[in-house]
């Protein structure tokens, strides 16, 4: 093997590594994230004695506080970076998206900068999702009722 | 139990969207938008839900479940108040988690200033 084919050899295996390495870090993110989630639900639910759903809603608020929070602050961006998927697709990513771009936007005014480009990156998934969740919703009706 | 379930349905949700991201062209706005309608399809036949109760939080946390919630609350509309139900009852399940990111992003806006 020459200098050439090694090289190419690196080429071809590297972004494998970088992929391999990237899918790991984000499964460890998401559930990490997902572990704390149950932690927190678990500890309001016995110690505060609510029940199981005002606790989730409590764990997402408590998620979307501190992931807004962060991103303020500025090191969630590296964070994102660093572990993609695992905090784009829990709902940190949502409150990631819309806090980015009002951060970004807050520039061009409250009307048109904050205003107008809140839901830039993240009203794609409102959209989908209520166009989806319509019809599926007519479809479910149609099946069970 | 549930916490170890939470972690591993929570880290496969997420090596899936990586996995997506990784050897596709899709961006994250693709993946989250697809992402919830798979939810929305979960939850038509009720699949989601068993899995939020089997799993626990760890399935709420996903933005997956954010699709199964708004075909949850059209559907509950529909069964309590009929076909306007449809309309006003979509946005009643995830309101929680739209008004605090709204509500959470507009101060973090007014202290914070983009770092570039």
């Amino acid at each position: 093997m020459n200098k050439k084919e090694y090289l190419e050899l690196v080429k071809k295996l590297t972004p494998k590594e970088e992929k391999l390495k990237n899918t790991f870090l984000a499964f460890l993110m998401g559930g990490t994230l997902g572990f704390i989630a149950e932690a927190i639900k678990l500890l309001l639910v016995y110690k505060i004695c609510i029940t199981t759903k005002e606790a989730t809603t409590w764990v997402l608020i408590i998620f979307i506080f501190l992931a807004s929070l962060f991103t303020g602050l500025g090191f969630f961006d590296k964070l994102v970076m660093k572990f993609k998927a695992g905090l784009i697709v829990p709902i940190t990513g949502f409150a990631h998206s819309v806090t980015s771009s009002a951060l970004d936007y807050k520039e061009d005014g409250l009307i048109t900068g904050l205003g107008g480009y809140l839901f830039r990156l993240a009203g794609c998934v409102l959209l989908y999702g209520i166009i989806a969740a319509f019809f599926l919703a007519i479809l479910k009706v149609i099946i069970y009722v | 139990m549930t916490l170890v379930y939470s972690f591993l349905f929570c880290g496969l949700v997420c090596l899936l969207g990586q996995i997506l991201l990784d050897n596709t062209t899709l961006t994250p706005g693709h993946i989250t938008s697809i992402f919830v309608v798979i939810g929305a399809f979960l939850g038509v036949f009720n699949l989601y839900d068993k899995i939020v109760y089997l799993i626990g939080a760890g399935a709420n946390i996903p933005i997956v479940s954010f699709g199964n919630l708004l075909l949850e609350g059209a559907y509950q509309g529909y069964i309590h108040q009929g076909l306007i139900g449809l309309f006003s009852g979509m946005l009643q399940t995830v309101s929680a988690g739209v008004v605090s990111t709204i509500v959470f992003s507009f101060i973090v806006t007014l202290f914070f200033k983009a770092k570039d």
